[in-house]
């Protein structure tokens, strides 16, 4: 049976056991449903907890260690010689071996060992999904016999279903946790890798960045430095121009907004401000290549300045006009959230209005909006498709805007895409520039969110 | 005595013509940065809708075949196979030359050849397959343009140019007029790009591919971040105690909110990948890294919305005698929902529009084939639309916007879904 045709089965087996898990509980009390300690329908979810869930976990566990199971028994009943070749060629004659089972095309002729191994691949394959297949039934079906025979007038079975809801509910909150403890060791282990080819300072000061190694030892052009100042130098330029478009549009729009726009003007350009937000990062980066940089690299033509066509100007720009609706949503909350109070009372001593801005509400607000701005600046630090797709791929360590620069974002992405060995430095790099990138981003936003929340603190 | 004012009243008489000013041109600031924005906005959509309205139709070419039985079925048996197998580029070509007959030296010819798409031999194969009886006529038949020939006809190309400047050569440009007057030009809805995969041919590429691809990894990350998220929110809304590590949970949350997705993109390829083997540009795995990455939208805009319902009710189902967790499942959650499915909408949206994890992972390769199920290899459209980005065919920018433009449409029809819901469903207490 296939895994789905498997999964379907299961389902099916559950609602049924949910079926006579019902009606049992009416059964034992013939009928008189008031007499049971828990609600019919709760002892049919705890019949039918017990055919899923055993199954289930028995099947999921099977399904993940089955690959490699099979996979070294394979290997196990190949020829001597085979077996003892080194483990990178070991790995590709498994992956020949697996592509005549899928049927793909393999990289050598097919001489009848590896046949006969590809053909013991697949009767393995049968064993497995079969024994699985019976293991699964037997025991959904076993555990919900159990369940139903257990079924009494003084059953607790809502307590017991309630323990399952509630380990779900725990297990899912847990599930945020994981996931940095997953982010934090997939790059810190690649990182350390990379550290140990590569010393830490010198990635970290070093002021020249070319990951190409050299494949020959005579190879012009390839030395494989890794120094990452020129990476921080272009992401920094390009966010201080994202900055530069963001803050002042956001912050002016927001507080226009809040305080003098009438309640249709609001409703208008408040949302059409967000749709801003919501397009996607792909399509920034595309106007920017396609639009902006043209023209910026035109229009500086004109004036006879030499602008690379994929200068950091445009780029910033166009990430800059991403920003804008979160600077100004934020800053709108913060200064929504300043007490009428303090308008009232500035105005009351003939302040205009935007005096009581200027001198009253935001300075009342600043801690808020500037977490908001060190937000924007973690977001544009972690953009990632309008540098790839507008910015440079060459590290030049400069301050003018009119340059091409390169970001950490661009590097991972050039280094990753691609088929490349995963432990050569150069793919390692790109897990120690993650590493940086998730470290600078955490350390902003906590501290951006901490300083918002301490201001939100202060006026609830 | 103007020097000194007798009254306060003078001095800020004397200093309020300045005063107003400036609060007229903070005014004015203000306006002018929301004008900025919206022009900002909407010179992206004319820059977009500019540059891909066209893309929507396609030119295509009525060429004159002879289906030659010598070169199709020779032997007369009608045997599907057999006229599978038949040389129909060989015919196409011959019908060209026969509709420009004084086209005779080689290389001309092949310019020629390249009028039409390198896809017509497969339409006219369908057309053969489908109507074997007319082997030994002469058809007229529609097939696509090349790519270069449409961008022509669609005034892309700048005729007055020199032709070493211009991907079409003067010739062709002649034969195209030639055949424009004979009627045999015409532009059509563009089928192909709503139907085909991915292609070099830019006018054999199509986006179907990677909206399956988008939608089988929008259904692996919304049936594994919607209950997960709302699982989350209802714990640490209704159950959890103040603790620790509650609080750790919510600070993770929180941060990871704001984690570059393209970290999320390095942890997919490391844990996904490369630790548990699964297979690279699958939507499977597309679809775990965006779980991880929505996880934190949905948790929040859930957590909102349970907030929102007032403890009354949650009192009035215990007193009733229910278990908290039927109080929580029977009564918190159906009022909780509407908000709890918007924010499950919005973080959907995001994860569509996702590209930069998704590179990471490897669904960038070019695919041509649909994916039929969450293992298979494929594209999403956000990435879809990376790659023909970085495509220097001119043809390529134009479905490069349509494909933007079919983006967006998707994105804003799941915005204003949810906006609808927020406002059908929303509640005052």
């Amino acid at each position: 049976m296939s895994v789905v045709a498997l999964l379907f089965t299961l389902v099916l087996l559950g609602l049924f056991s949910y079926w006579l898990g019902r009606k049992r509980s009416y059964a034992v009390v013939n009928g008189d449903a008031w007499k049971l300690h828990s609600l019919p329908s709760y002892h049919g979810f705890y019949a039918a907890i017990w055919c899923g869930i055993p199954a289930l976990l028995v099947a999921a566990l099977w399904l993940f260690f089955e690959d490699t199971i099979i996979t070294n028994l394979v290997i196990a009943g190949l020829p001597d010689d085979v077996r003892n070749l080194e483990p990178a060629r070991l790995n590709l004659v498994v992956n020949d071996i697996r592509n005549l089972v899928y049927g793909n095309i393999t990289s050598r002729d097919v001489d009848p060992a590896m046949q006969a191994a590809a053909d013991h691949y697949l009767h393995l394959q049968l064993v497995s999904k079969a024994a699985l297949t019976v293991l699964a039934l037997v025991l959904a079906i076993a555990g919900a016999l159990i369940a139903l025979r257990s079924i009494h007038q003084d059953k607790r079975a809502r307590n017991s279903v309630e323990l399952v809801v509630k380990i779900f509910l725990v297990a899912s909150s847990t599930i945020a946790i994981f996931t940095t403890i997953g982010i934090v060791f997939s790059v810190l282990f690649e990182a350390i890798r990379f550290f140990e080819t590569v010393p830490v300072t010198s990635f970290l000061f070093g002021l020249e960045w070319s990951p190409q190694m050299a494949i020959r030892e005579d190879q012009v052009g390839s030395s494989g430095a890794f120094g990452a100042i020129p990476l921080f130098a272009g992401t920094l330029l390009i966010s201080f121009i994202a900055m530069l478009v963001a803050v002042p549009i956001g912050l002016m729009s927001a507080i226009y907004l809040a305080e003098y726009a009438s309640k249709q003007v609001r409703a208008v350009a408040k949302p059409l401000l967000e749709i801003l937000a919501g397009i996607p990062t792909v399509v920034y980066g595309f106007f920017a290549a396609l639009t902006v940089a043209p023209f910026i690299r035109d229009s500086g033509g004109l004036i006879g300045l030499d602008v690379s066509s994929e200068s950091a100007l445009a780029a910033g720009l166009v990430m800059g006009i991403m920003i804008i609706p979160f600077v100004s949503s934020l800053s709108d909350d913060v200064i929504n959230a300043v007490p009428q109070a303090m308008r009232d009372g500035s105005e009351g001593l003939g302040a205009t209005r935007s005096e009581t801005i200027k001198r009253v509400i935001i300075p009342a607000a600043l801690p808020g909006i500037v977490g908001g701005i060190l937000l924007a600046v973690s977001r544009a630090i972690g953009e990632t498709m309008i540098v790839v797709m507008a910015a440079g791929l060459s590290a030049n360590l400069t301050a003018n805007p009119l340059q091409a620069v390169t970001t950490v974002t661009v590097q991972i992405v050039t280094l990753l895409v691609g088929d490349q060995e995963f432990d050569s430095p150069k793919t390692l790099a790109a897990f120690a520039l993650g590493l940086l990138l998730f470290v600078v981003t955490l350390i902003l936003n906590i501290i951006a969110l901490h300083v918002v929340r301490k201001y939100r603190e202060q006026y609830e | 005595m103007a020097d000194t004012p007798k009254y306060v009243t003078d001095i800020v008489r004397a200093g309020l013509d300045a005063r107003y000013r400036r609060e007229a041109r903070f005014r004015r600031m203000g306006l002018a940065a929301i004008i900025m924005g919206l022009i900002f906005l909407s010179m992206l959509f004319i820059s977009i809708i500019g540059n891909g309205y066209s893309a929507f139709w396609q030119t295509y070419i009525q060429i004159e075949v002879h289906l030659d039985a010598s070169a199709i079925d020779p032997d007369g048996t009608r045997d599907p196979q057999v006229i599978e197998a038949a040389d129909y580029g060989g015919l196409v070509k011959q019908s060209l030359r026969d509709m420009f007959p004084d086209v005779t030296e080689r290389r001309e010819k092949r310019t020629l050849y390249g009028i039409v798409s390198s896809g017509a031999r497969y339409d006219l194969e369908d057309f053969v397959t489908a109507n074997p009886d007319q082997i030994g006529n002469t058809i007229q038949l529609w097939v696509q343009a090349d790519d270069d020939v449409d961008m022509l006809v669609k005034g892309h190309f700048d005729r007055d140019k020199d032709q070493s400047e211009r991907r079409i050569k003067d010739n062709q440009i002649a034969w195209i007029d030639k055949l424009e007057a004979e009627g045999r030009l015409e532009s059509r809805f563009n089928k192909v790009f709503f139907t085909a995969g991915d292609s070099r041919e830019p006018e054999l590429a199509g986006i179907w591919g990677a909206v399956s691809g988008s939608f089988f990894t929008l259904i692996v990350t919304l049936s594994l971040a919607f209950p997960m998220g709302v699982a989350t929110a209802v714990y640490l809304e209704e159950f959890a105690p103040q603790n620790r590590w509650t609080d750790l949970i919510e600070v993770n949350i929180n941060n990871l909110a704001a984690v570059p997705s393209i970290v999320f993109g390095l942890l997919g390829l490391a844990v996904f990948i490369n630790f548990m083997g699964m297979p690279r540009s699958a939507p499977l795995v597309g679809g775990l890294v965006l779980t991880l990455m929505t996880l934190p939208t949905i948790i929040i805009a859930s957590r909102a919305a349970l907030k929102s319902v007032p403890p009354s009710i949650r009192e009035a189902a215990l007193g009733v005698g229910a278990s908290k967790m039927q109080m929580v499942f029977h009564h918190v959650l159906p009022l909780a929902m509407p908000g709890m499915l918007t924010g499950t909408i919005i973080g959907m949206a995001q994860a569509l529009g996702e590209s930069a994890p998704l590179l990471m992972i490897g669904m960038v390769a070019f695919i041509v084939d649909s994916p039929g199920s969450v293992m298979d290899p494929s594209t999403v459209l956000p990435v879809q639309i990376y790659l023909w980005a970085d495509s220097p065919e001119r043809a390529f920018v134009e479905r490069t916007s349509a494909a933007i433009m079919v983006l967006l449409a998707f994105l804003i029809t799941m915005n204003a879904l949810a906006v609808l819901l927020r406002k059908k469903f929303e509640r005052r207490w």
